[in-house]
């Protein structure tokens, strides 16, 4: 499967499963959503649920809260991360708050979809990565899928979790994983391992890291393209890298981290959103206050530019396998 | 209250325009005027038609610009909108809004007293949510704002639980987490009330959407205040109902005032808040909020209309707000102080309680005597609340309390952050 059909298929299974659970955004219902990630879901379970909405991101995450409060178990999509700030207010003030501030009286099981991450040429308003706004807010989970398999396990997780997900998904990565070299062509999803997908219901657990590649040399942590791009800086500069694919930004799993940096004795954080207060900066903190007796260097961050996303200037912008690759060496010589 | 047009010129020749200008309402009176409300028309009592329920918007379009009334000056009850209540349901609206305003002044008090950081009273506002809670069914949910206690009150809901809230005692039934008000009562039909204007309108109609898909019979009540209209979610609410045509009825409390603003700057050009349903298909109905009759009956009409699956209906209550905004607000600071007894749609309690002694049902001895029972009653909720403790004395809820609830189940990083604080 590529990335846009489990995604597709994780939605399929948790609404086959539990008929509390209804799907809509901006051109999600009968044209299927603009990168098809919701195709075939109005005609298979029917227009009241999955639906089209007016063009209004308040609205979509204000009913959706407000349908979660009621006892169903919404799954809405925002058409890019970059236009969730209309939503905000709702996310921050309203879904992320609801059980606290009404100690339990009222839930907000609902997760919200968004494609997320530049390396498209999409400029300003199409390739942001908006995680720390998300990361920072108590009462969020934030998901970052990396390939086909976690994004459904993680997508179906999501949807029964209990509380209100933010699910970023990586728009690069829909039809084939993506290292960072725009110059080569791109290999679909079914020539990768990761594009094997089960059946049927299956989750990945929310909070849980994975190791991508092991390594002993240095600590790469990473979500999203990130991952990929990590790899492939592995293996250009010959360093050993161990990369973790953080999954879950928040709960984090902060033990996988702390065991391969007290190992490898380094870490490189990598990102595609800006640097300065992005969670890079919150991951290199934990680390230093983890890790800190076993830290043989300082511990390195790639990110984005602190500009706003360029749309010429794509590659020079985007975190790619060269920059990684120095910060590795970096932390090597550090 | 009216607003001045910009002087308008046509002029055939447009070369020498004059300088623009930017047009901001105002008030017609500040501290020390006169108070003035002779740009609000006051129509007759009985004299708006009731339409059937299946009215198609376009039909009822004048209702949004006049003000349906059954009270009139003699206090009888008159008019198509007349005859929603029997006169003991009347009694008990009338003790509902009593025992409101009681309350209200006793946590006022309380207030002055320290024994909680915070108040708002709804003094003046009483009829609306009485009244309103009698039209809904048990499983229709509101989507309260800080000004509807009476939506708990009417609805039976212990005082001394709200009281345990506004104290933050170790009785609060959210453990303190909230600021005194933001009452949460799900087996009451009262969502979570939050700080954040005009959020929950749109939550409303997305309750009343899940209703819809589950094919339920339950309906939602969004409420919002004049000021908070000029929210985007007021926006998002209104496109939201009209295009999936969700049972809820959306009402705005139109009292004056929005803090030190008045409701000119919320409004604008538009001739009334209900007029804005006008251009989302949504009918749009203006009601006498000090009316506890006229309230009801529009609010039975406006429920049932959404419970047969007709759609939303917008709902405007005219009224004043008597009271400071809040314990933090001066209101002589921007607006005359015997403005509210100016108001001409009167009081409340007043107004319904002339109309009950008027048919033989109550007198001014019940009144009383009532009103001394309620006194009681309150001081009764209040000792009880305060043995429980109040802000600074007495039973607190928990610090470790304070880490739970923000998951269902506690993330690694909270665990580590209660142990940081030692508890």
């Amino acid at each position: 499967m590529t990335m846009i059909e489990a995604i597709r298929d994780a939605m399929a299974v948790a609404m086959t499963r539990d008929p509390n659970v209804v799907v809509f955004g901006e051109d999600v219902g009968y044209f299927g959503g603009v990168f098809r990630c919701t195709q075939g879901l109005q005609q298979k379970f029917g227009a009241s649920r999955c639906f089209d909405t007016p063009i209004n991101e308040s609205g979509i995450v204000g009913t959706a809260i407000g349908m979660a409060a009621y006892g169903l178990r919404p799954c809405v999509e925002i058409q890019f991360a970059d236009y969730v700030y209309p939503a905000y207010d709702q996310i921050v003030s309203e879904a992320a708050r609801l059980r606290y501030r009404s100690n339990g009286d009222f839930t907000a099981p609902l997760t919200i979809r968004m494609p997320t991450g530049g390396g498209i040429f999409g400029g300003q308003t199409h390739s942001q990565s908006p995680e720390a706004l998300f990361t920072h807010v108590a009462g969020l989970k934030t998901v970052v899928p990396s390939n086909p398999h976690d994004a459904k396990g993680l997508l179906i997780a999501a949807i029964e979790d209990d509380d209100p997900i933010i699910f970023l998904e990586p728009k690069r990565l829909y039809n084939g994983p993506f290292d960072g070299y725009h110059d080569r062509p791109v290999t679909p999803w079914s020539k990768h391992p990761l594009g094997e997908v089960p059946e049927g219901h299956f989750t990945v657990p929310l909070g849980q890291a994975v190791v991508r590649r092991p390594g002993t040399a240095v600590t790469v942590l990473a979500y999203g393209t990130m991952v990929h791009v990590a790899i492939a800086a592995a293996e250009a500069t010959g360093i050993d890298a161990e990369v973790i694919d953080l999954r879950t930004l928040l709960p984090l799993d902060l033990d996988t981290i702390a065991a391969s940096v007290t190992r490898t004795g380094r870490c490189v954080v990598v990102h595609e959103a800006t640097l300065t207060s992005g969670f890079g900066a919150e991951l290199a903190a934990l680390v230093q206050e983890t890790c800190f007796y076993s830290l043989e260097a300082p511990v390195g961050r790639v990110a984005g530019w602190d500009t706003p996303y360029p749309h010429a200037q794509e590659w020079d912008y985007f975190p790619g396998p060269a920059r990684v690759g120095e910060a590795l060496q970096a932390a090597m010589a550090g | 209250m009216i607003i001045r047009s910009p002087a308008f010129q046509d002029r055939s020749c447009m070369s020498d325009p004059a300088p623009l200008s930017l047009h901001v309402p105002a008030p017609s009176v500040r501290p020390g005027d006169r108070p003035d409300f002779s740009g609000v028309h006051i129509p007759r009592a009985g004299t708006v038609p009731r339409p059937p329920v299946d009215v198609a918007p376009e039909e009822i379009r004048d209702h949004a610009y006049t003000i349906i009334r059954v009270l009139n000056r003699d206090a009888e009850a008159v008019g198509p909108w007349a005859g929603s209540l029997s006169d003991e349901e009347a009694l008990q609206g009338l003790r509902d809004m009593m025992k409101v305003r009681v309350f209200d002044a006793r946590m006022l008090m309380a207030q002055r007293q320290g024994k909680t950081s915070f108040y708002m009273q709804c003094l003046g506002e009483e009829a609306i949510a009485c009244a309103f809670q009698k039209a809904l069914a048990p499983g229709d949910m509101n989507f309260p704002t800080y000004r509807q206690q009476g939506l708990l009150i009417a609805g039976g809901y212990p005082l001394v639980d709200m009281m345990n809230q506004i104290f933050s005692n170790d009785a609060d039934p959210l453990h303190g987490r909230q600021l005194p008000i933001m009452y949460s009562a799900r087996s009451h039909g009262f969502f979570s009330i939050s700080g954040n204007l005009g959020t929950q309108y749109v939550q409303a109609v997305g309750w009343a959407m899940a209703s819809a898909i589950k094919g339920d019979t339950k309906i939602a009540a969004g409420w919002i205040g004049d000021g908070s209209t000029a929210e985007s979610d007021f926006h998002a609410a209104l496109v939201f109902a009209s295009t999936y045509k969700a049972p809820v009825v959306l009402n705005i409390v139109n009292n004056q005032w929005a803090i030190s603003t008045f409701q000119g700057i919320a409004r604008g050009g538009a001739g009334t808040f209900a007029a804005r349903g006008h251009g989302f298909g949504i009918p749009a109905l203006r009601v006498d909020g000090n009316d506890y009759l006229a309230v009801h009956a529009v609010a039975k009409w406006a429920a049932e209309r959404a419970r047969r699956n007709l759609g939303p209906t917008l709902v405007e209550y005219v009224t004043y707000r008597v009271a400071a905004h809040s314990t933090s607000d001066d209101p002589s600071a921007y607006r005359p102080k015997t403005e509210s007894d100016a108001w001409p749609l009167g009081d409340p309690i007043e107004r319904l309680k002339n109309h009950l002694v008027a048919r033989g049902v109550w007198s001014d001895a019940r009144h009383a005597q009532y009103n001394a029972e309620v006194e009681a009653e309150v001081l009764a909720a209040q000792r009880e609340a305060e043995g429980h403790g109040t802000l600074h004395s007495g039973g607190k809820p928990s610090v470790r309390d304070m880490f739970e609830g923000v998951y269902r189940d506690m993330p690694p990083h909270l665990v580590r952050q209660r142990r940081q604080a030692g508890v």
